[in-house]
């Protein structure tokens, strides 16, 4: 297929887990004396990597599937996202393409330059000035000097640095060190940009300008792989996203479907989720060995107790997250936050921001505790909302449960006067406020 | 402007791309700038500490190893002996030892871009030039002070213009162990604990200290098979005019030292393909 950029072919990529970990010269000696003195080395030994929900990745030897069997092509001037959830094996998939490391088993061609940009700032130096990180890190990533020196300028001014492109980078502050990083990358005149969730730094204003440079980019014919978990990116940039799940493709198809699926994925049918279910759900900074909690329930029900999952706009909305504490935490927060169709979210809340209450949640000793939230009443318009539950421990642990419940909200309106137009409530939150009209002159 | 990359699996670990390594070769000029200005802007005394550091050990092997222990010197002055088997030890030395940590010192460069990985080691021992040459600077002009204020025994000669290829020589060789202690290291962490006490005993097992004379008649064997051996007696030979030369030790020491280098490269070439997965 000559118009095909990309060709991914059966591309698979495996891990050993379980076996016995010999990263010293010691531990291989000894393995080699327990094996020749027939002594079965697993008894004597540890093993590397734990199996964990995961375990249908695992094969026969102890292999764990990052990747099994992805094929797709890409044609040129189309920009691809990528999404799946994490661990689903998104990165690893790009670390194969971008030749970081090498596959197990599969082929792929690339039919043109790569720039790849899964971290910014790569081979960045504290020593040497911005200018000279701009030489250095375009070289790094592939520039010559004649290409570097001709896009000098558009560099610089891109990144907003002015004057203090001369000082060392050691004295940047984080925002003009990623700023840099950016400028340099996205100024690549590749056929091939394979970008890694590197939207993800930055404040509000330089991700916006990210974007439209992403934007810019895709649309100068340039062929773009994109991962990231922001949706609303996705959907702004590509055309058509592949899923990745587990590690293989499950789906391949324009990005409004595929997105849709996704959000889909995690969702549980009704309003409770039981502890296994959110045990296969939850991520984020776990300590799976020796975790300090667990949420073991969420629930949307109204002010009696009864689960719902549709509502009408005059009911309060409450959520109630179950969890045990095996140690005594300090400073334990739980965030419910409310997110539309696209997994934006918009509304939510934090245990300790009620300051009647937070004082109980400064030291929690060991058990099982409930946290309820309310949502009050006549806040919310008319549609399908989605519910995000975080549990943490700032800086120690950290549980995410996103996109785990969902809830339809029937808006019936304030004034029982007149009709809704169903126009009038396209906001996610429409609240009954107060008005005042009176005459000015 | 076509530009076809193939990922495949499992690759053969002799095929090095060295067209994809001369592409970036500038790549490979400015770590070498960025490695030379870097050590040199952190210190106050900068290229100073380069000239202290061989004064210091040369001064040190001359009162313990020549005042001390009194270990002939081939009738040749003591302080220039010394400096003469360091001025070449440390080069090979700072080589090997730099480059042997490359694969586990890069690991984060090297997990988020790709480049061709040979390119790290090469630097080194090209940025390591820079330091041979303050090390020669200052022993030229120890030698010609006692050429021409004190009369001695030195009768250089015309190998002097060897010296080039005896750096290469040394560049080859700490390449080529640096390279190989590179890939084991990722491997198995501990052999980077392992490595200074091998070159310290290493160096004792070369004439840097004491010369090729001394050396008992059933162990000349180990010089033709030590490949630092004979290209730090050849420098003392040729700068100073004194030292015991055995031309088949000579080329096998330039054999062995291709062997490890080739070696080295193939070897590194197999495990940075994947070192990634398990570093």
């Amino acid at each position: 297929m000559e118009s095909s950029i990309i060709l991914v072919k059966n591309l698979s990529k495996s891990y050993r887990l379980g076996v016995i970990g010999r990263k010293t010269l010691q531990d291989e000696l000894r393995y080699r004396w327990l094996k020749l003195t027939g002594k079965d080395p697993e008894k004597f030994m540890g093993t590397v990597g734990k199996a964990s929900a995961e375990e249908s990745r695992i094969g026969e030897e102890g292999q764990f599937w990052a990747l099994k069997d992805i094929s797709f092509e890409v044609i040129k001037g189309e920009v691809v996202g990528i999404i799946g959830r994490n661990g689903a094996g998104k990165s690893t998939l790009l670390k194969i393409l971008t030749r970081i490391t090498e596959p197990t088993s599969g082929d792929a061609v690339l039919n043109g330059r790569v720039a790849s940009l899964l971290e910014v700032g790569t081979g960045f130096h504290g020593e040497l000035t911005g200018r000279e990180n701009i030489y250095l890190n375009g070289s790094i990533l592939g520039m010559k000097k004649a290409e570097i020196n001709r896009k000098y300028n558009e560099i610089v001014d891109f990144s907003e640095i002015g004057e203090f492109i001369d000082t060392p980078v050691k004295r940047y502050s984080s925002g003009m060190y990623v700023r840099l990083a950016f400028a340099v990358a996205a100024h690549l005149e590749t056929e091939i940009m394979l970008v890694d969730e590197v939207l993800a730094v930055g404040d509000v204003a330089f991700q916006k300008k990210c974007l439209g440079k992403m934007k810019d980019v895709a649309g100068v014919g340039r062929t773009v792989l994109f991962v990231s978990h922001n949706m609303v990116a996705i959907k702004n940039l590509c055309s058509r996203s592949l899923l990745i799940e587990q590690g293989r493709l499950a789906l391949d198809a324009d990005t409004d479907t595929v997105v849709a699926r996704y959000l889909d994925r995690n969702l549980i049918e009704g309003s409770v989720a039981s502890e296994s279910e959110i045990a296969a759900r939850v991520e984020g900074d776990i300590k799976r060995d020796a975790p300090n909690f667990r949420i073991t329930e969420v629930r949307i029900e109204d002010l009696q107790g009864v689960t719902r999952t549709v509502f009408d706009s005059d009911e309060s909305v409450v959520v109630s997250v179950s969890f045990k504490c095996f140690k005594t935490v300090r400073d334990l927060r739980v965030i419910a936050v409310v997110a539309d169709e696209n997994g934006s979210p918009f509304y939510g809340s934090q245990n300790i921001d009620d300051c009647e209450i937070a004082k109980l949640f400064y030291s929690v000793e060991p058990g099982s505790y409930m946290a309820k939230c309310v949502f009050p009443a006549n806040t919310f318009g008319n549609r399908k909302y989605y519910l995000n539950v975080n549990v943490l421990c700032p800086r120690t642990e950290h549980h995410v449960l996103s996109k785990i419940l969902e809830f339809q909200v029937d808006f019936n309106g304030y004034n029982p006067d007149i009709q809704y137009a169903s126009s009038t409530w396209d906001c996610p939150i429409w609240p009954k406020l107060n008005w005042t009209f009176k005459k000015s002159s | 402007m076509s530009v076809r990359t193939y990922i495949k699996a499992n690759q053969p670990w002799w095929r090095i791309d060295w067209r994809e390594v001369w592409e970036y070769r500038e790549l490979l000029w400015n770590l070498v700038c960025r490695d030379f200005v870097t050590v040199y802007k952190q210190t106050i005394l900068g290229p100073v500490w380069f000239i202290f550091q061989p004064l210091a050990t040369t001064i040190t092997f001359t009162i313990i190893f020549g005042n001390l222990a009194k270990i002939p010197t081939d009738n040749l002055p003591p302080f220039l002996f010394y400096m003469s088997g360091t001025v070449l030890w440390t080069y090979f030395q700072a080589c090997m030892d730099t480059v042997s940590n490359s694969l586990v010192a890069n690991s984060g460069i090297f997990g988020k871009v790709y480049f061709p990985r040979i390119i790290p080691p090469i630097a080194v021992v090209i940025n390591n030039l820079a330091r041979l040459a303050i090390n020669l600077m200052l022993f030229l002009a120890f030698w010609l002070f006692f050429i021409f204020a004190r009369k001695t025994t030195i009768t250089p000669n015309l190998l002097i213009i060897v010296f080039p290829l005896m750096a290469i020589h040394c560049a080859g060789l700490g390449l080529g162990m640096g390279l190989w202690l590179s890939s084991l290291t990722a491997k198995y962490r501990d052999i980077s604990f392992a490595l200074p006490f091998i070159a310290q005993l290493w160096m004792y097992a070369t004439p840097v200290v004491y010369p090729a004379s001394i050396i008992p008649e059933g162990f000349r064997w180990w010089i033709s098979l030590n490949p630092m051996a004979s290209v730090i007696e050849l420098n003392r030979y040729a700068f100073l005019g004194q030292g015991t030369l055995y031309p088949e030790a000579i080329a096998s020491n330039f054999i062995v030292m291709l062997v490890i280098l080739f070696t080295g490269i193939l070897q590194y070439n197999r495990v940075q393909r994947t070192f990634i997965d398990t570093i």
